[in-house]
C-alpha cells in the first residue's frame, strides 16, 4: 500500500496516454463481449439441448414436413419413451419486425416433453380447453405488452390469413439461458383452418429411454422410414442445434479471427504504450534504483502498471457490454438470447490481464535490466 | 582524515585499495581509474576535481556502489561491497549511501515530500514515523512550508534542496555529490554549498563531491584531483585538515 501513491503517480503521468489505452482496452473487451454475446445466442440451444431428447426431421430439409402418422409409429419402436410435434407458422404480429417464434404444437405432450419451462397449471388447463388459446413466453410478452386474457391477431405468411388467439398462458424458463419467446397455439387449429399440407408436422421431438442409446435409437428411426416418401434424418437435439447454427456459417471461427485480431493488435498498442512509457521514465527508474529500489521491484512496478491499465479498460469493456446486454435482444427477435454469461466476464478479465502482461513483460524486463549508471548520464 | 598514499589505517569509514576500471569504447580499452587508494574517515568532507573524462564521476559510481571496479577493493564501514551480489549491493546502497545528482533527479510527478518519502518506502518505518522524518529532513532544508509542491512548482535550489532531503532522509553513513551545483546560478549553489557545509558541521555527515567549480571544491575540507586515473595534489597523501 505505502507503494500506492508512487503507481497511481505514475499511472497519471501523461493522461491522455494512459486514457487512450484504457480506451483501447475497453474497446476491444467491448467487442469481446459482443462476439461472446453473439456466439452464446447462436449456440444457446446447443448448450442448454436436452440430453435425452431426439429431434426427427425431413431427410430432405427442415422445411419439407413430416406425415403426423409418424407419432404412432415411432411410439411402438424400442427406446422411445415420448414423442410430440411441431410445426413451425411463421406469422407477423402488426409488423414483419416484430419477429418472435410460433409454433403449432401438441397440446397433449409438449408440456412433459419441455419440463424447463415454467406454466402454472390454471393457466395450461384454459390453454387446453381453448382450441384458439395460445401461450407467449415471458419475454414476448413483456416486449408486446400482453397480459392473460388478451386476443392476439396474427398474420399468416405461409398459413396465409388472418389468425387471432387467445392468450391463455404465460411461460418462463428455469434457466437464464431458455428461449422465452415463444408462441405456442394448438397443432389442431393449424390444421383444421389451413388449407394445404393437412396432416403434416414440421418435425418430432422425442425422448429415449436411456441417453446412452440416442445415436442406436436414431439410426433404427432413420433406417425404419428409409425409402420411403418421407425418409427422416435423426439427431440428439444438442446436434440438430449444432447443424441449425452451421447453416448461419461458422460463427466460432469468425468470433476466434476477429478477437483474435483485435487482441494482437491491442497487444502491439499495449506494448509501444508500456514501452515509450518506461523509456521516457529511464532516468526516474535508474534513480529509484540508485535510491536502493530493487529490479524486481522495477520490474513489478512497471508489470503492475501494465496490469491496472489493462484491468481498468478491460473491466470498462465488459460493463458496458454487460449493459448492453441487458438492454436485450437489439436484432427484434433473432438472437433472444443475448445475454452475458459472468464466466465470460471473468475469462474476459483474464484475456484483458493476459495482454496487459505479454504487452508489459518486455518494457519491464528492459526496466529492470536497465544499468544505473547508463541510464543517469542519459538524464 | 583523508589520504591517498594507501596508508591509512583500516578504521577508516571509507578504504579503497588499487581501484581499477577499464572502460572498452570502440574496440579501444580506456583505463579510467589505476591503482587509486583512498582513505576518508567519518565527518570528512572531500571535493574531487579534474578534467572532463578523469575519473570522477566513475570514482563517485563505485564508491556508491553503482558500478563495479575492474579490480582493488572498497570497503566502507567494514562492508567489503566490491564483491557483494547486485540484490547486496542494493540493500546495502539504502542503508549506506545518499545521492545528490547535478540535476536534482526528482521524480516530477511526485510532491516534495512524497519524493522525500521514497528511500524510507523501502524501510519498516510506519506511516507516521516517515512522516515525521520527511518533515525534518524538509525542515532542515529550509522547504518545510514547499511539502505538497511538486518539482515543477520549485526553483532550481529548491529542486537540490528537495533532493539533499531525499539524500539525508535515511540517515546514510556519506552522502556523494555529483556535482551539485553544477545547474545552478551563483546565488543559489551558495546556498547549496552552505546547506552541506552545515550537513558536515552541525550533523557531522560525511560527504564526497565531484565538481569544476573551484569556488565549490573550497567549501570542502580537503580538494583531490583526479589526474590519468589516480588521486593527486595531497602532500604526503593527506590535504587540508
Amino acid at each position: 500500500m505505502k507503494f500506492l501513491p508512487l503507481l497511481i503517480a505514475n499511472l497519471f503521468r501523461k493522461k491522455l496516454r494512459t486514457s487512450l489505452t484504457i480506451g483501447s482496452f475497453a474497446v476491444a473487451l467491448f467487442l469481446f463481449g459482443l462476439l461472446v454475446i453473439v456466439r452464446g445466442a447462436f449456440s444457446q440451444g446447443e448448450e442448454i439441448a436436452g440430453a435425452d431428447r431426439l429431434v426427427v426431421i425431413n431427410k430432405t430439409s427442415m422445411i419439407q414436413p413430416l406425415p403426423i402418422s409418424y407419432r404412432d409409429r415411432l411410439l411402438r419402436m424400442d427406446g422411445i419413451k415420448q414423442v410430440t410435434y411441431q410445426n413451425w407458422f411463421g406469422g407477423v404480429y402488426q409488423d414483419p419486425k416484430n419477429f418472435f417464434p410460433q409454433f403449432a404444437i401438441d397440446v397433449a405432450d409438449q408440456r412433459a416433453m419441455y419440463p424447463e419451462f415454467n406454466i402454472s397449471e390454471d393457466q395450461w388447463k384454459a390453454f387446453v380447453e381453448d382450441r384458439e388459446g395460445a401461450i407467449a413466453g415471458k419475454s414476448t410478452a413483456e416486449k408486446y405488452g400482453w397480459k392473460v386474457g388478451d386476443r392476439i391477431p396474427i398474420k399468416g405468411t405461409i398459413y396465409t390469413g388472418a389468425w387471432e388467439f387467445n392468450l391463455r398462458g404465460i411461460y418462463d424458463g428455469t434457466r437464464p439461458a431458455d428461449d422465452t419467446t415463444q408462441f405456442w397455439f394448438h397443432y389442431d387449429y393449424l390444421d383444421e383452418r389451413r388449407t394445404f399440407g393437412k396432416g403434416d408436422v414440421g418435425w418430432y421431438v422425442l425422448r429415449v429411454t436411456n441417453p446412452d442409446l440416442s445415436v442406436r435409437v436414431a439410426k433404427t428411426i432413420d433406417s425404419e422410414f428409409a425409402n420411403s416418401p418421407f425418409e427422416t434424418k435423426t439427431d440428439t437435439e444438442k446436434e440438430f442445434a449444432a447443424s441449425f447454427v452451421k447453416q448461419m456459417g461458422n460463427i466460432e471461427f469468425l468470433i476466434l479471427t476477429v478477437g483474435g485480431v483485435v487482441f494482437f493488435t491491442l497487444l502491439l498498442v499495449t506494448g509501444n504504450t508500456m514501452a515509450i512509457a518506461v523509456r521516457e521514465r529511464i532516468g526516474e527508474l535508474a534513480v529509484l534504483k540508485a535510491l536502493g529500489f530493487s529490479n524486481r521491484f522495477v520490474l513489478i512496478l512497471v508489470m503492475v502498471e501494465s496490469l491496472i491499465v489493462a484491468f481498468a479498460g478491460g473491466g470498462l469493456g465488459l460493463l458496458l457490454a454487460k449493459l448492453f446486454s441487458l438492454r436485450g435482444d437489439p436484432t427484434g427477435g433473432i438472437l433472444p438470447y443475448f445475454y452475458l454469461p459472468p464466466i465470460w466476464i471473468v475469462a474476459g478479465i483474464g484475456t484483458a490481464l493476459l495482454v496487459g502482461t505479454a504487452g508489459g513483460i518486455l518494457p519491464a524486463i528492459s526496466a529492470m535490466r536497465l544499468r544505473v549508471v547508463d541510464a543517469i548520464r542519459r538524464v | 582524515m583523508v589520504r591517498v598514499d594507501g596508508n591509512g589505517g583500516a578504521a577508516s569509514l571509507i578504504h579503497v585499495r588499487g581501484l581499477d576500471k577499464k572502460y572498452t569504447r570502440g574496440g579501444e580499452e580506456i583505463h579510467v581509474l589505476q591503482g587509486l587508494n583512498l582513505d576518508v574517515d567519518s565527518g570528512d568532507f572531500v571535493a574531487f576535481m579534474g578534467p572532463s573524462g578523469s575519473g570522477k564521476t566513475t570514482l563517485l559510481n563505485l564508491l556508491g556502489g553503482l558500478d563495479v571496479p575492474s579490480a582493488g577493493t572498497i570497503t566502507v564501514a567494514g562492508d567489503e561491497i566490491t564483491h557483494m551480489s547486485a540484490s547486496k549491493l542494493t540493500g546495502w546502497r539504502a542503508r549506506h549511501v545518499g545521492f545528490i545528482f547535478q540535476m536534482y533527479n526528482l521524480i516530477p510527478v511526485l510532491t516534495a515530500f512524497q519524493n522525500v518519502e521514497l528511500p524510507l518506502l523501502l524501510t519498516k518505518l510506519s506511516k507516521s514515523e516517515r512522516k515525521q522524518h520527511v518533515e525534518t529532513a524538509l525542515q532542515l532544508v529550509g522547504l518545510g512550508d514547499r511539502m505538497k509542491h511538486y518539482p515543477r512548482q520549485l526553483s532550481g535550489g529548491q529542486e537540490q534542496r528537495v533532493a539533499i532531503a531525499r539524500a539525508i532522509v535515511s540517515d546514510p553513513t556519506f552522502l556523494l555529490c555529483d556535482e551539485p551545483t553544477g545547474d545552478l546560478d551563483r546565488k543559489a549553489a551558495d546556498e547549496i554549498m552552505d546547506l552541506v557545509g552545515r550537513l558536515v558541521k552541525e550533523y557531522g555527515k560525511t560527504v564526497l563531491m565531484v565538481t569544476h567549480d573551484p569556488a565549490v571544491a573550497q567549501q570542502a575540507q580537503v580538494t583531490l584531483r583526479l589526474e590519468k586515473g589516480s588521486l593527486v595534489g595531497a602532500p604526503e597523501g593527506a590535504a587540508k585538515p
